[in-house]
């Protein structure tokens, strides 16, 4: 029977394979346009509900004291805190080439558990000042080596000698195992209290704060709670699920999704109507073939069955070969983007979406053609072809 | 001369025959439009934005930021150095002999967009009232100007459809204050419209600032020579560390990072999408051919030559792509030009409001693409019609 199917599918080679293809570069197109998608919502799919995210209340930029930290430690059901500051990195002359975080080494690594750091490295960024961590893709992108010095000139912080440019040891490497957080640690961190000491302005000031609390349920009253504490104050705070954090900044950008949904829904409708015709065809030539298989003894749901069955042959080939291809495609797109884009990855309900699409344009595409021919009297078809 | 009678007599009995093909023929123009509307509107959406950036500023202006800082969220002008700038006989006067320079604080305020509620980093502008005669381009649409010394504020065009809550006479409230919105202004649909502007003092002692962020001012002689004395003036003061840039160089390099990435964006889902078409050309041209072996081996039979056979299905791609271009442009054209959106521009960090624009250069280009899909989905097909042996064609009808 599948025989039969592939044997029918591929009986004129240069239409099937013309339509195949294109059928594959819509599905390698929806695979890394995904991709994409995805990895813009990946902020707030690996969101840890355990954590908070407090910052100015006014406006994400504005700095707060660091002396919040104690006072919002103080507040029930808060765990840990830890702190970081925009360093405003410009580096070979290229502005904002990385995100550079200011932070207390052990604070920070601790909050972020699924970042992977040696004990060595994190030993070694523990207690040197002037010390820096930075993330695998970053490392493999610059050609960094852990023991070199890493100058970044900065665009807001000087140093108490007037100047921009500040050197820091790289004393190790950030990573991590998931991809999706993999782009998280396309940063370089730096010790904040060697930092803080040799900056000119805004000494005792951090950019925002990060909370973990012990119950993710309490997340909403604990953020209204260390709002509360700076009510009134000059330096107000807004506290926020990391994951509402990552939905807001996301939206910031725009509506990605929407913007790709329309691109593929254009992808698909093409492929609907390029199939949709090449199947008709197909199939109005084999009419008294299909005829003679009836007579033959197939029934009425057999023959229907051949040729639903061709469509999704053809669509779950083109899909399979299309997505796999998005896959094999991806990690040298990653490693040209490194740390400027965080890394795109097919992910499973990408793959999922996938064949659900598929098997929906199979049937759109088959079922008309398979129901006529379902009921498809033999004489008439053998002989209206003749 | 018998040649192009030739292929004119093919090709309009092909052209004549398009509509028994329909189907066929429907392939290769959606598959086009789709093609060209996808690219049209994506590459709409970076010449709006680079639109929006390039006609920021002009070169007889310039904006002077402290060294280092590539902008103004990251630079920091002291209150006496912007005096001291403004003092320098390198910048214009106005008649009455005051400086025609403005020292700006740019700070960022959180807005929902309209009917969400998610924050949004707005640019929030203090000028100094020299602003208003050094940026002659702005004009009030709606309103009043802000009164100095008063929490009140005037919105760019873009910002006030874009945000909620800017139209005249709303109350925002920033900071422990509030503030009356009191006027719209347009400025030729530059970045500025995408801001809010107050008085400058108002907003440093609201946002608790003690100095600004950036100078711009006019040059009192605009050629390159004006510009050198007043970078050397700068060079030369110990008690200054300011960078100079003419204003559309400085907003020109703010749309870099933004609109190379959706020109990447745009280019490569098309190209994907034209790999696809062209796929979808072929089959549909070489069942075009097949449905007329006969009749093109009857040609050849009766003296017609191969060349003009090739050119007729040649042309005959080419219509159906150039119907399907128009078709792809005409549609991005209709929905998207002129609709405005708007996006956070990681250059400043903050909201950028532009429009979509769907010129006429990115319809051409549109249909260059489509004419050349069709030119590679016809010429396989085309030569195919013309080695056709005619006995044996003529044989399978």
């Amino acid at each position: 029977m599948i025989r039969l199917v592939w044997a029918q599918l591929f009986r004129r080679k240069t239409r099937t394979v013309l339509t195949l293809l294109s059928v594959i570069v819509a599905f390698l197109l929806f695979g890394l346009l995904q991709a994409v998608q995805v990895a813009f919502e990946s902020g707030a799919d690996t969101a840890d509900a355990g954590r908070l995210l407090t910052t100015a209340r006014y406006s994400i930029i504005e700095p707060l004291p660091m002396a919040h930290a104690r006072a919002i430690e103080r507040v029930p059901g808060v765990v840990a805190v830890a702190f970081a500051d925009w360093f405003g990195a410009r580096y070979q002359n290229e502005s904002n080439a990385f995100p550079v975080f200011a932070v207390d080494p052990a604070r920070y690594l601790d909050m972020y558990p699924e970042f992977t750091v040696t004990p060595a490295h994190r030993a070694a960024f523990v207690k040197t000042r002037t010390g820096a961590i930075a993330g695998r893709r970053l490392v493999e992108r610059y050609g960094w080596r852990v023991g070199q010095k890493l100058p970044i000139a900065s665009e807001i912080h000087a140093k108490t000698d007037g100047s921009l440019n500040w050197e820091f040891d790289l004393v190790g490497i950030l990573d991590a195992e998931d991809p999706a957080v993999q782009g998280n640690t396309d940063v370089v961190l730096i010790n904040v209290a060697y930092f803080d000491e040799a900056r000119q302005f805004g000494r005792g000031k951090t950019g925002w704060y990060i909370v973990r609390i012990a119950d993710p349920s309490q997340a909403r009253a604990i953020s209204a709670e260390i709002d509360r504490q700076f009510a009134n104050s000059p330096d107000e705070t807004k506290t926020q699920p990391e994951k509402e954090f990552a939905i807001g900044f996301a939206k910031q950008i725009g509506d990605i999704g929407a913007l790709v949904t329309r691109i593929l829904m254009a992808v698909f409708f093409t492929i609907l109507i390029l199939t949709g015709n090449t199947m008709a065809q197909a199939v109005r030539e084999r009419i008294p073939e299909l005829a003679v298989l009836k007579t033959l003894g197939f029934s009425d749901r057999m023959v229907t069955g051949l040729v639903l069955g061709e469509a999704l042959l053809l669509l779950g080939l083109g899909a399979s070969v299309g997505m796999v291809a998005a896959v094999g495609v991806l990690p040298a797109l990653n490693s040209n983007t490194g740390g400027r884009f965080p890394p795109l990855f097919v992910d499973a309900t990408t793959w999922l979406l996938a064949a659900v699409i598929a098997a929906a344009l199979a049937v759109v595409i088959g079922l008309p053609p398979a129901l006529r021919v379902g009921r498809l009297r033999i004489v008439d078809a053998l002989a209206g072809h003749r | 001369m018998r040649a192009l009678n030739q292929i004119a007599q093919i090709t309009l009995v092909n052209l004549r025959t398009i509509p028994t093909r329909l189907g066929t023929s429907l392939v290769v123009v959606v598959g086009i439009a789709g093609v060209v509307g996808v690219l049209v509107s994506v590459l709409a959406m970076s010449v709006g934005f680079r639109h929006t950036l390039a006609s920021t500023g002009r070169p007889s202006r310039v904006i002077m930021l402290r060294a280092g800082s590539d902008s103004e969220l990251s630079s920091g002008v002291a209150r006496d150095q912007a005096t001291l700038l403004a003092s320098l006989p390198a910048i214009a006067r106005d008649a009455a002999g005051r400086p025609l320079a403005s020292a700006e604080l740019n700070v960022m305020v959180d807005l929902p967009r309209k009917g969400e509620r998610d924050p949004n980093n707005v640019p929030f502008r203090g000028v100094q009232p020299a602003a208003f005669a050094i940026r002659d381009e702005l004009t009030l649409v709606e309103g009043r100007i802000f009164t100095r010394g008063v929490r009140e504020v005037i919105v760019g065009r873009k910002a006030s459809r874009q945000f909620a809550g800017l139209e005249v006479g709303s109350r925002i409230d920033f900071r422990d204050s509030e503030w009356t919105v009191v006027g719209i202004f347009t400025s030729g649909g530059d970045v500025h419209e995408s801001e809010i502007w107050a008085d400058a003092e108002v907003a440093m002692s609201a946002f608790r600032r003690s100095g600004f962020q950036s100078v711009t001012a006019t040059l009192a002689d605009p050629s390159d020579a004006g510009l050198a004395v007043l970078k050397d003036t700068i060079a030369r003061d110990r008690r200054l560390s300011i960078s100079v840039l003419r204003e559309p160089e400085y907003y020109a390099r703010q749309a870099n990072v933004l609109g190379t990435l959706i020109d990447v964006l745009g280019y490569s889902v098309a190209v994907f999408m034209a790999i696809g078409a062209v796929f979808g050309a072929l089959n549909c041209m070489y069942s075009a051919i097949a449905s007329r072996q006969v009749e093109i081996a009857t040609l050849r039979a009766i003296g017609f030559g191969g060349a003009p056979v090739v050119i007729s299905v040649m042309l005959e791609a080419l219509v159906l792509a150039l119907a399907g271009g128009a078709l792809g442009g005409g549609l991005a054209w209709l929905y998207f030009d002129g609709a405005s959106l708007s996006t956070l521009n990681f250059s400043t960090f903050s909201q950028v409001a532009f429009d979509f624009r769907v010129t006429r250069s990115l319809l051409v280009r549109g249909l260059v693409w489509a004419l050349v899909i069709g030119a590679v989905g016809g010429a396989l097909p085309a030569i195919r019609a013309a080695r056709l042996p005619v006995t044996a064609a003529l044989r399978t009808g």
